[in-house]
């Protein structure tokens, strides 16, 4: 239609006549969306992440890891593992290999398969003036059972290597395509340097597995930069760390085999050794019941900040009536020309209905940038790649212009129902 | 003979109806305009003139009495029949311009034809051809704050004109110009009656405007005082 066109030039023409008055009506609506966003990229990004991270490693799969002993059962806990926990835990509280063997022995009929990861670090493998980006896990047979990983070139360690913590490694399609022009065959082995934190190692590549984008952390930056999993038996990663025992490790359960029936019987058998430990004990999780406990919990802490990024907005939009109400009585005579010239109380209605809703878009989407961007920040911060929510941004902004409709109808409509001769005389 | 295009019967306008103050300010006014007619409106301040106009440009409605526009009863009309008969039929010439502010002079000519549903290309040829009419071509794309008096007055013509509107309105429309730009003013309007033969209604003080128009009518306290022929019949 000619006259929306025209009402939406109209209204920036208003805004722009009262740019500070403009930006401060906006700051309830930027206030509230920005914070809204923030929170729903930072809760997505973290739902993304550990969904991710635990579907890679098969929903299926139970984790199991040491945890501190609280009054209740939580699982969250849990779930941050070391990384949320005050002190380090002690090597004598810890899981030994002889548990795992024995917990494999008793339970043989249940268990495919144990996956332990030694988190060896972040480091970059570097030839010539070339450069791959890698993080370094120590890993046993069972995680290939556990991970879908498929192989472009080479396979699995052999057990000789596992055994003897031989330095051999399998890298990504990725680090191929970086180090080896994509050569497959000649990466095979060939023999790389890691640099993890200014340790040095060379290993020999045994494998090379396909590695797909998945994530928005990985399409935003360079196919180059990509950070990817590498491979080395876990003896050759614990040789470095010494960590002789594990703080957690993975079970995967046997085809037909209830996995929430078996992370009991792992929790029993587990007691067994933990009944006197005061501070610990060892807690066994289905991934599927992990990944839904977080989401609903993210999704109360999402709603509950909602809630209050909600009153900002009802507050913005208060403000936005405020200022339309004083910019009515401001262009009173402005109306009256309007009436006077043809214009019908709809078409003024309009007019001021759509100078709310730009208003309210505008700082809707300030507010959406700076929420993405605090979005990012924060995640980045807790070490989660960010993922902009798609919903988030689009209800947002859907949301404004409904607040921009709402709060500018009534003055709109009391500038519509002017009497025109009285707003053409009005001083 | 021309036929009648403003037909007021014993129109009466009161304020503050049923208050203790109430006022009657026009008294049983009855008068009647001729298509193609420049008919001035004369009389001391504060004798109803204004009034008079605002009822006749339907920007007020009479307490009383009938007013027949162009054969349509407006006393009976709906808000939104009015509004599009102040768009199609009036122009509007105020004393105090009343261009808008944020908008070029284009866009103030502009005006009573997006009100009127017509397209932007349209719209832009006769807001040009009308500025240039008045002679205000060469300022189109100037705000109204960058316009004197004169050429502000000169914009508000074109704007009236904007929909070729049956009638011209101007109530004191050389009231804060000078004499010399009054003049101006006043000749464009004798010209828009001549070539385009439309009927013109003007309030002023000046006698000496009031005897070029075809009739003069002169109010005092609500009610026609006489009528006489201008200098222009
Ligand atoms: N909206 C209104 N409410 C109350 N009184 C009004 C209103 N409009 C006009 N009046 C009164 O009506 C009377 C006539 O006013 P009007 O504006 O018609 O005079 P006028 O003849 O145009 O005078 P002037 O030459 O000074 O413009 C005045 O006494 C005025 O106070
Ligand atoms: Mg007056």
């Amino acid at each position: 239609m000619v006259m929306l066109w025209e009402n939406i030039k109209l209204a920036f023409t208003s805004l722009l006549a009262n740019k500070m008055r403009a930006l401060l009506t906006m700051l309830g609506i930027i206030i509230g969306i920005a914070s809204v966003i923030a929170i729903m990229t930072v809760g997505d990004s973290l739902i993304n992440y550990i969904s991710e991270e635990m579907n890679s490693m098969g929903a299926n799969n139970i984790m199991v890891s040491i945890q501190p002993r609280t009054d209740e059962d939580n699982m969250f806990s849990t779930m941050m593992g070391g990384a949320m926990m005050m002190d380090p835990i002690s090597d004598q509280d810890k899981i030994t290999p002889e548990m795992l063997e024995k917990l494999a022995e008793q339970y043989k009929d249940e268990i495919k398969a144990i996956t332990v990861v030694d988190e060896n670090g972040s480091g970059q493998i570097t030839k010539g003036t070339d450069y791959a980006n890698v993080y370094v896990a120590g890993i046993n047979i069972g995680y290939f059972v556990s991970t879908d990983v498929e192989f472009v070139a080479g396979g699995v360690f052999s057990e000789r290597d596992l055994e003897e913590g031989r330095p051999v490694a399998i890298v990504s399609s990725i680090v191929v395509e970086n180090l080896f022009g994509g050569d497959n065959e000649k990466a095979l082995g060939s023999t790389i340097e890691v640099d993890t934190n200014g340790k040095f190692a060379e290993y020999t590549i045994v494998g090379v597995y396909d590695y797909v984008v998945q994530n928005m952390a990985d399409m935003m930056q360079a196919r180059k930069d990509i950070s990817t999993n590498m491979y080395i038996p876990y003896r050759a990663s614990i040789n470095q760390t010494h960590n002789d025992n594990f703080t957690n490790f993975y079970v995967v359960a046997n085809n037909g085999v209830d996995s929430d029936i078996l992370a009991k019987q792992i929790d029993r058998f587990f007691e067994g050794y933990y009944r006197n430990n005061e501070d610990y004990q060892v807690g066994a999780f289905n991934m599927q019941t992990m990944v839904e406990m977080v989401g609903s919990m993210v999704g109360m802490v999402t709603t509950a900040i909602s809630i209050v990024a909600g009153i900002a907005l009802l507050v913005g939009g208060i403000g936005v009536m405020n200022i339309m109400l004083v910019s009515i009585t401001e262009r009173t005579r402005e109306i009256g020309t309007r009436k006077a010239l043809g214009a019908t109380n709809g078409s003024i209605r309009i007019q001021f209905i759509v100078e709310a809703m730009i208003i309210c878009l505008i700082g809707g989407i300030i507010g959406l940038i700076l929420g993405i961007l605090g979005g990012q920040f924060a995640a980045n911060l807790l070490g989660y790649p960010a993922v902009p929510s798609i919903s988030g941004i689009v209800t947002s902004l859907i949301f404004s212009m409904i607040i921009g409709v709402f709060f500018g109808y009534y003055p709109a409509n009391k500038a519509a129902k002017m009497n025109p001769i009285d707003a053409l005389r009005y001083e | 003979m021309a036929e009648t295009i403003i037909k007021l019967e014993n129109i009466v306008k009161k304020f503050y109806i049923g208050k203790p103050n109430e006022l009657e300010i026009l008294h049983k006014i009855s008068l009647e305009v001729k298509k193609g007619e420049f008919v001035s409106i004369v009389g001391p301040s504060g004798s109803g003139k204004s009034t008079l106009m605002n009822l006749i440009g339907i920007l007020d409605r009479p307490t009383e009495g009938t007013y027949v526009l162009d054969g349509i009863d407006v006393s009976k009309a709906a808000d939104k029949e009015l509004s599009a008969i102040r768009n199609k039929k009036i122009g509007f010439v105020f004393q105090t311009y009343n261009l808008i502010s944020r908008t070029n002079a284009l866009k103030n000519v502009e005006l009573p034809m997006l009100y009127a549903g017509i397209g932007k290309s349209e719209r832009v040829k006769k807001a040009k051809e009308l500025l240039e009419l008045v002679e205000m071509g060469d300022r189109a794309k100037h705000l109204p704050e960058e316009l004197s008096g004169g050429q502000k007055q000169r914009v508000a013509i074109a704007r009236a004109m904007a929909n070729d509107p049956a009638i011209l309105l101007a109530d004191e429309p050389t009231g804060a110009l000078d004499s010399k730009t009054g003049r101006l003013v006043m000749d464009l309007f004798h010209k828009l009656n001549k070539e385009k033969g439309i009927t013109i209604v003007l309030i002023t003080h000046s006698n000496e405007l009031a005897s070029e128009t075809g009739r003069i009518i002169t109010i005092r306290d609500g009610n026609i005082l006489s009528e006489s022929k201008g200098g222009k019949a």
